[in-house]
């Protein structure tokens, strides 16, 4: 009987609790504040992605605020985690919508995320500008939905010329990331252009999202001896593929892609004298670029890597929109951002009929003695 | 005793459909929103996974830690089913496209389900949780290699079938089929294996036989609330049914009580909603839903229903019974 | 044939330390049949603890690797007493589940105090490489499979002789009969966590020296794969863990690199369920026959 007790004791408990976080739902939209949601992974394996892009997203809303912020009234940035999971995306994303009340969405970082939620954003006509997806159905047939970033075919492509021409590469390897779509989706384009170019493809290996060993391959290019090694995926798989690559000897120049922002931090001396496409060059004079870099280092006490420059870029674009719409309504909203003409860190940024930024140039990067080094400037056309 | 049965049947059908009525206006007026929607259709789901996985850990009380994989299999097979049919033009209702894809989702599973079990099931315990480990993550990392389902990016462009009116009606149905296979011939010699395997044998019962039927059952299911999945979220990653998806199902099942079906669905409802309810704390929110589990595993160990099931009649009899007991007290006093 | 031998030597790193690990799995496991899943967190503590341990207080080789260890052990006996101790006659599957909780609580713990990006951990150990023929061996790789084999030594003879290591094998093989012999159960168990956590952090130390990085999720992985290796080799007899940690990290390095390496995690799955279906209690496992 006391064992009955307790279950029913538990469960009304359980239930009361339900009912009273349905309850302390708060009605979001007060007048003096414009909501903006953002929505990445924080927690888990790709944790380092979402909060990078939300540090460079906030550092925009702080300076826009002081600044005056729009028309008087202050922006928030309502931060949601993702945990990179699709189900956990779509209720972040109907929280800020019907919880929180924003009027527009920064997000998804992650193509898969995004990808998920983007259903529901078209029918709801809500502005997103995602500042990092880079999966081509992101913005197909969603009128509503923007990026920021340039896609992973056009990056693999700006690499695959450079490679070719600049570098006069003859045979190519690549080591791709299988499980990770960024990493094969620029793989695919750099294959497909390099091959064009005249040149020939080595040999192609992979590893597994969660790999941590890649003696094995490396082992296998080392005796292919390729003229460049392409590897495009981010700083903490790239850093220690880098490290093991010098240490085992290998020569051929490595190329690589955006996600390589912030790799001549830690190993400045692996990452020597290689490439990687890029949407901005930290050394470039304009004062954009060294007002943000000046300023998240300042905040954060770190360097600033292409997710928190693209998430700094996507908030001004939103912000110039909503200004320029002159209300919070959705449709002006995305009237407006289809004329977005902004000049940010990255880039100027216009879009497309489809949604995408039109004609960014992709920037390549040298990197030098712990320094990145502005290269040249690639523009598919 | 038929008397009793066809109470409790009355007494349960009308709690179901007053809690659905309950739904409906809400969600009609308004006052509950899309997100609490969302919300409570992936509760829904959650609860179908975890009540089909206690067929296996519950029941059988064997560890099973691949209970994504089926998931995947059901959600991969019956998106594929249904992208087809839609494709081909045919006029039919969707409602009748979520049904058949849920069917075909649920056989795939089962399959792959009688496939698996019938080699691994004569391992017991530890064993054989590591070898469904292995299963479900040879499952994972098949669909990231396979490209007509996608890859590594996902399958994307699946019709979103699934709201919560239907969803609410498939949990009933599964619910009821569950609590009935527990009921049943079958359901008494499954668990009578898990009591123990050699007096089952002695028993003349095929232990064999019905540790498959267990297996194949709990992933037919799985299949079904795998498909309701891939019509709810329209987009599949691989990367969602991993081990850490497993664990979670195995969690909530362990926390409602091996072999509760109530204990599973009150589970499913609490871990579903907890994080929710936790997403201001943004990171320290993992830490909180970590500190809640072993506090409530180290005062409950047993879960929050044991072995035992919450009967909506009991309860009822036994507020009556207070209320006449008081009565009693009451009027003894007054005389 | 130098590509093979360079390759065997790659598997042996990885294996080395699958096996340094799974043997904490394995001690646990023998001990109080749990399996830990919280130790690929004891490990990725133990990682932080070496890096900040090298890079704040600059200390020598040997006081990093040691304080991560002693660290490490008084952590893993502070978990069992708060987490699992309560636990210890109920169900197993409910110890099961808070071991998961603790493994949760570790990891954001570690997202919380250390943020997600990952540290890069020094090269603590002195550079060089030597070169046998054509076959290159840097002094990492000689240092972890030379670390890994003579603690594995120490522990064997430590089990064997001492009365400690007979207090262990006496509770893993009868807890109620050591009892009656006068055993300290609870010491004795604490102990276990104590050597097996200090292993695992000496697994983790090499696994982020070799791989060059710190991060909160790092244990789980190799956790998942020592975690294999123990099964593999039988769990609960620690000689099995050693080498069901070898096999599998020699498997993964020749999968990766002669057949293929998209399919390598799901080949060294598919090699542990043959073997499992063949012989049901792992490689060194002894056939137990179910009593009536």
């Amino acid at each position: 009987m006391k064992k009955r007790v307790v279950s029913v004791l538990l469960v009304v408990m359980f239930t009361a609790s339900i009912f009273a976080f349905a309850g302390c739902s708060t009605s979001g939209g007060s007048a003096d504040v414009v909501k903006l949601g953002f929505i990445g992974p924080m927690t888990g394996d790709a944790a380092i992605y979402g909060s990078s892009a939300e540090e460079g997203a906030q550092l925009a809303v702080a300076e826009i605020n002081a600044a005056g912020g729009i028309d008087g009234k202050n922006i928030e940035l309502v931060a949601y985690d993702s945990k990179a999971d699709q189900t956990e995306a779509i209720n972040a994303y109907n929280r800020l919508r019907d919880q929180d009340g924003v009027v527009a969405v920064i997000g998804g970082t992650l193509s898969g995320e995004t990808l998920a939620m983007k259903d529901i954003m078209v029918q709801d006509n809500m502005p997103v500008l995602s500042p990092t997806a880079t999966a081509v159905e992101v913005t197909q047939a969603a009128p509503n939905v923007f990026r920021a970033c340039f896609l992973d075919d056009y990056q693999g492509q700006a690499a695959a010329n450079f490679a070719a021409t600049t570098l006069g590469a003859k045979t190519a390897a690549l080591l791709i990331g299988t499980g990770n779509p960024y990493s094969e989706g620029v793989s695919e384009a750099f294959k497909a252009a390099f091959t064009a170019k005249g040149g020939t493809i080595a040999g192609s290996e992979s590893y597994g999202t969660a790999d941590k060993d890649f003696s094995a391959q490396l082992t296998k290019i080392k005796e292919m001896n390729p003229d460049v090694v392409f590897v495009p995926d981010y700083v903490q798989t790239v850093g220690p593929i880098l490290q093991k690559a010098k240490e085992m000897g290998i020569t051929a120049k490595f190329v690589g892609a955006d996600g390589w922002d912030g790799v001549q931090e830690e190993y400045a001396d692996a990452a020597q004298g290689n490439y990687f496409t890029n949407h901005y060059a930290a050394d470039s004079p304009s004062e954009t670029v060294q007002n943000f870099i000046t300023a998240y280092k300042k905040e954060y006490d770190k360097v600033p890597n292409s997710f928190a420059a693209l998430g700094y870029d996507a908030v001004y674009a939103m912000v110039e929109a909503i200004t320029a719409a002159g209300s919070t309504d959705s449709a002006d909203i995305i009237t407006a951002l289809k004329a977005t003409d902004h000049a940010g860190v990255t880039g100027t940024l216009k879009f497309d009929e489809e949604g995408n930024p039109k004609d960014k140039e992709v920037t390549i990067i040298k990197i030098d003695g712990g320094q990145l080094k502005f290269d040249s400037t690639v523009v598919n056309k | 005793m038929d008397h009793i049965k066809k109470k409790a049947y009355l007494i349960n059908t009308i709690a179901v459909v007053a809690l659905y009525l309950v739904f409906f206006v809400l969600i009609q007026t308004k006052t509950m929103n899309n997100y609490f929607v969302g919300i409570a259709i992936m509760t829904c789901i959650m609860i179908i996974m975890a009540m089909s996985l206690n067929i296996v850990a519950g029941f059988l009380g064997e560890m099973a830690l691949g209970h994504a994989g089926f998931m995947a299999i059901g959600a991969y097979a019956s998106a594929s089913f249904s992208m087809a049919l839609i494709d081909s033009g045919l006029p039919l209702p969707q409602l009748v496209i979520l049904i058949l894809a849920m069917i075909v989702g649920g056989i795939v599973a089962g399959i792959f389900g009688f496939l698996i079990g019938t080699p691994t099931l004569r391992l017991r315990g530890d064993y054989l949780g590591i070898v469904t480990i292995g299963f479900s993550e040879i499952i994972r990392i098949f669909f990231i290699n396979f490209g007509p389902t996608g890859g590594a990016a996902g399958l994307k462009g699946i019709t979103r079938l699934v709201n919560f009116h239907n969803v609410y009606w498939v949990t009933i149905i599964v619910a009821f089929l569950i609590f009935t296979l527990g009921r049943s011939k079958q359901g008494r010699a499954i668990i009578s294996i898990r009591e123990d395997e050699i007096a089952a044998e002695a028993a003349g019962i095929p232990t064999t036989q019905y540790k498959v039927l267990a297996f194949s059952l709990a992933a037919f299911f799985a299949g079904v609330g795998g498909a309701l999945y891939a019509h709810y979220q329209s987009f599949l990653e691989p990367s969602k049914f991993g081990f850490m998806f497993s664990i979670e199902m195995f969690v909530i099942v362990v926390l409602g009580g091996l072999g509760s079906i109530t204990g599973s669905i009150i589970s499913a409802i609490v871990l579903t909603v907890l994080p929710e309810m936790l997403r201001s704390f943004a990171e320290y929110r993992l830490l909180v839903y970590s500190l809640v589990l072993i506090i409530m595993m180290i005062f409950r160990p047993q879960g929050i229903f044991g072995r035992t099931e919450f009967s909506l009649t009991a309860f009822i009899e036994s507020l009556i019974q207070r209320k006449n007991v008081k009565k009693s007290i009451g009027g003894g006093e007054a005389s | 044939m130098n590509l093979f031998l360079q390759q065997l030597i790659n598997g042996l790193n990885v294996g080395s330390i699958y096996a340094l690990i799974a043997i904490g799995y394995t001690m646990v496991y023998g001990i109080i049949k749990l399996i830990n899943f919280a130790h690929g967190e004891i490990m990725m503590f133990g990682a932080y603890f070496a890096f900040i341990a090298a890079t704040s207080f600059h200390l020598p080789v040997w006081a990093v690797l040691l304080s991560s260890m002693v660290i490490m052990a008084i952590i893993g006996v502070a978990i069992e007493f708060v987490a699992y101790r309560p636990l210890r006659n109920a169900p197993r599957l409910s110890a099961l589940i808070t071991a998961i909780g603790v493994s949760l609580f570790l990891q954001n713990l570690a997202l919380i105090i250390f943020k997600p990006d990952p540290k890069v951990m020094p090269k603590i150990f002195p550079e060089t490489i030597y070169k046998l023929g054509e076959i290159e061996i840097s002094s990492t790789t000689l240092i972890t499979i030379g670390l890994s084999l003579f603690f594995m030594v120490l522990l064997d003879l430590y089990i064997r002789k001492t009365k400690q290591g007979r207090a262990m094998r006496a509770v893993s093989e009868d807890k109620d009969a050591a009892i009656l012999m006068g055993i300290n159960v609870n010491r004795t168990i604490s102990l276990t966590f104590a050597v097996g956590s200090a292993l695992g952090a000496l697994g983790g130390v090499l696994y982020s020296v070799a791989y060059i990085q710190v991060y909160p999720t790092m244990g789980v992985m190799p956790g998942l794969k020592a975690f294999i290796a123990a099964v593999l080799g039988g769990i609960g007899i620690i000689p099995g863990a050693m080498l069901g940690g070898f096999i599998i990290g020699m498997v993964e390095t020749m999968t990766k690199a002669y057949l293929s390496t998209t399919w390598a995690d799901a080949i060294v799955f598919a090699i542990l369920i043959i073997v499992l279906l063949f012989k049901p209690t792992g490689i060194l496992g002894k056939n137990t026959r179910e009593k009536v």
